[in-house]
């Protein structure tokens, strides 16, 4: 007996459970196997590359905390990069070194959340997750001791930072950077060689290499397809040519490989972070820099390694207190790109996991 | 201990009465139905309790402990709040089909207790196919399920009904087949009888059996890795997506009888029931009960879900061969072997197990041979 069966349109999201922020997709089924799937967002435009036309540059700071509201120093930092280089401006080494303990501090606090959450959207009913937010926690204190803020934390500005840290940030960073590697060894043991987890992930939403690079993606979602591309190496913005450490790579380009990409980052920021506290030298945090900057007439684009990816700010000047034009290469968007390739003939529980690997923020997303 | 012995000896004493007594059938019958739905509800909140006071445990938080010593309280301001709560009905939805739904998920998970001994005779009714009975009846809860996914007119809804009844169907028949086992050497299908046969646990003599009817077990009342009826990452919550207010509270309550039920009947087929020293009967029954769900919340906050074809495939091409082997097995050392001492017996059983779980794994890429089942 042949069945009469038609494919049906399921909506997923905007408000559901595994979308991380308010994220659309609309996927055609036919019974439980994606047949099409066309991602819908905008839920949380809020036009920031508009606003930041009307703002001071220094004003546009806290607009950036709140694209990846998860890596918000790393905003800060690719922002002022940006402007800095408008700009010209020399920046203290104290800061510089304070810049990089930040951002890779911050690339920790996000793949604990991407790795949580992706390992959430598998199933795993909140262990993982909320142990990784114990962890979280703890650099959350870091940054709030510096700051004075627990998740936008507002804290470099141009030519420096907002202020120097305190003197009890050391040795808890110190005390940190101790316990660190045991926890992330733990995290490995949770899961890593669990055979559901590897019947779940392994294999499943395969982003080609040459689809990878063809789509622009970056950060770990490119570096599981097995392309050595971290932009702290190809183009070392800040001081990160004076750092040692390496670059994960997956192979197979597959949700497994894209978990054990970031859990090994962390590893290698950790070194990182090892490295700059020990150099880190004595002296001023912010350069001599006019409260309203204006940068002369140009353009500059400077680009960090985010958390997520490549996150780059493309600034316009037109000598004023304002930049003309601001557009933000948005790691998140990108990386979404190759979805419903990455997404078509997998099941609706695939989906979900593909869409927690490639580690979104809609804050970003959308803009 | 004399407290503890208190309640039910009393009561056995009034199960005991002779049916031709005047009244004794409807006595007992009566007395055994309000213990049957006291102790369900009852222990029912208390597993709330421990499930969620255990998860927070283990997943490094404290878990609710602000109602009552501990948050002992807790399902009790949960049940309030439940009971309180607006109740829904989907505008484009069956409604009577909606309403019916829960009612009819419900009463077949109560209905398994009549068989479940809490004492040597001490059970609702001593029926002579008591096991094939609690396999009958625990299958009506799926159309309960079905209803809801089908009555509520949601995607999600339907497509976790849909899977549900996928899994049931499939794991219906290795579930059945291991408990065979625990037939052929009790000599009997009597929840009674084969606690009776439990000289030593079963689960010692059928190790096999035992994995598998705990893990068809677990797929069958949806607790996870098998949750995917209502996976809260993907389907939001399956099939009572739209439910709200006290027919939510029933199919909540639903999940953990079934659970309470399964753990029971787990209790009853493998750990030897109500038999232990010192303790009541009832007592014993009740802790090994607790100790089979603590089980089921220590998978919970360990493992990840599983895949619905997978789920489909471990049913078939894993644990249904492995169930008939258990079978064959079984049934020639029963045959060949029937004054064979247990202990050679415990030793061979578990060795086979061990072998085949193995072998099977390689063989399907399961496990040792490294996943894609």
């Amino acid at each position: 007996m042949v069945l009469k069966t038609e494919p049906f349109m399921l909506n997923i999201g905007p408000v559901h459970p595994s979308t991380h922020g308010v994220f659309r997709m609309r996927a055609t089924l036919d019974g439980e196997v994606i047949v099409d799937i066309e991602p819908v967002f905008g839920y949380l435009h809020r036009g920031i590359e508009k606003l930041a036309e009307e703002r001071t540059y220094t004003g546009i700071i806290p607009l950036t905390d709140r694209l990846d509201y998860l890596a918000s120093m790393s905003n800060n930092l690719a922002y002022v990069l940006s402007v800095e280089k408008l700009a010209k401006i020399q920046v203290p080494e104290r800061a510089e070194y304070l810049r990089v303990i930040m951002a890779e501090l911050q690339r920790i606090a996000s793949h604990l959340i991407a790795v949580g959450a992706f390992l959430n959207d598998c199933g795993a009913f909140f262990t993982p997750f909320l142990y990784m937010f114990r962890e979280r926690e703890k650099i959350v204190d870091l940054f709030e001791m510096v700051s004075g803020q627990r998740l936008l934390y507002n804290y470099m500005r141009i030519g420096g930072l907002s202020q120097d840290i305190p003197d009890e940030f050391l040795p808890a960073l110190d005390k940190f950077i101790q316990q660190m590697p045991g926890f992330i060894d733990e995290y490995d043991r949770l899961l890593a060689e669990n055979e559901l987890l590897l019947a779940r992930a392994k294999g499943v939403g395969i982003l080609p290499k040459e689809m990878a690079i063809d789509i622009c993606a970056s950060g770990p979602v490119l570096r599981a397809s097995g392309v050595q591309w971290d932009i702290r190496k190809v183009d070392p913005y800040s001081i990160y040519d004076r750092f040692e450490f390496d670059i994960p790579i997956g192979s197979a380009g597959d949700c497994y490989d894209r978990y054990r990409v970031r859990i090994e980052e962390m590893r290698q920021s950790l070194r990182i972070i090892k490295q700059a506290m020990e150099q880190i030298p004595p002296g001023e945090i912010r350069a001599k820099v006019l409260h309203l900057v204006r940068p002369p007439i140009g353009e500059a684009y400077a680009h960090i390694e985010a958390p997520k990816g490549e996150l780059g700010f493309y600034l316009v000047s037109d000598n004023s207190i304002a930049p003309y034009r601001c557009h933000i290469r948005a790691p998140s968007l990108i990386n979404l790109t190759a979805l419903r390739e990455m997404m078509i003939g997998w099941k609706v529980q695939d989906a979900i996991i593909i869409f927690g690997s490639i580690d979104i923020t809609m804050g970003e997303v959308d803009r | 201990m004399a407290i503890a012995n208190l309640g039910l000896n009393t009561l056995e004493h009034l199960a005991a009465l002779p049916p031709d007594w005047p009244g004794g059938f409807w006595w007992h019958w009566l007395v055994f139905t309000v213990i049957i739905i006291a102790f369900v509800l009852t222990l029912v909140m208390g597993l709330i309790w421990i499930e969620r006071r255990g998860m927070g445990r283990m997943q490094a938080r404290l878990g609710p402990n602000r109602v009552g010593p501990f948050g002992l309280l807790q399902p009790v301001a949960d049940a309030i709040k439940v009971l309180l709560k607006e109740d829904i009905i989907p505008a484009r939805g069956d409604k009577i089909v909606h309403w019916l739904a829960p009612v009819i998920a419900f009463f077949p998970t109560l209905m398994i207790f009549a068989v479940v001994p809490f004492g040597n005779g001490a059970l609702l009714a001593d029926l002579n196919v008591g096991i094939l009975y609690v396999i009958a009846i625990s299958s009506v809860s799926t159309v309960g399920i079905f209803m809801a996914g089908w009555g509520s007119n949601n995607k999600y809804s339907l497509l976790g009904a849909m899977r549900n009844v996928a899994a049931v169907v499939s794991y219906e028949v290795p579930l059945v087949l291991s408990i065979v086992g625990v037939v052929l050497i009790a000599g009997s299908l009597s929840m009674n009888q084969i606690v009776l046969a439990q000289n030593i646990p079963f689960i010692l003599l059928q190790p096999l059996g035992f994995l598998i009817f705990f893990i068809g077990g677990c797929a069958e009342i949806n607790r996870s890795p098998f949750d995917l009826f209502e996976a809260d990452s993907e389907l939001v919550a399956g099939f009572h997506t739209e439910y709200s207010g006290m027919k939510f509270a029933m199919f909540y309550l639903t999940e953990y009888a079934e659970a309470l039920a399964l753990s029971a009947i787990i209790t009853t087929l493998f750990l030897s029931g109500w038999r232990g020293p010192i303790l009541a009967p009832w007592l014993w029954f009740v802790i090994k009960t607790i100790a089979v769900f603590f089980v089921m919340v220590w998978t919970r906050t360990t493992l990840p879900r599983i895949r619905i074809d997978q789920l489909m495939a471990l049913a078939w091409k894993f644990l249904f061969p492995l169930a008939v082997i258990n079978l064959f097995i079984t049934a020639i050392e029963v045959l060949a072997w029937p004054e064979a001492l247990p202990w050679t017996m415990i030793l061979v059983n578990f060795a086979i197990m061990a072998v085949l779980v193995l072998l099977w794994s390689k063989f399907f890429m399961l496990g040792w041979g490294r996943v894609a089942v």
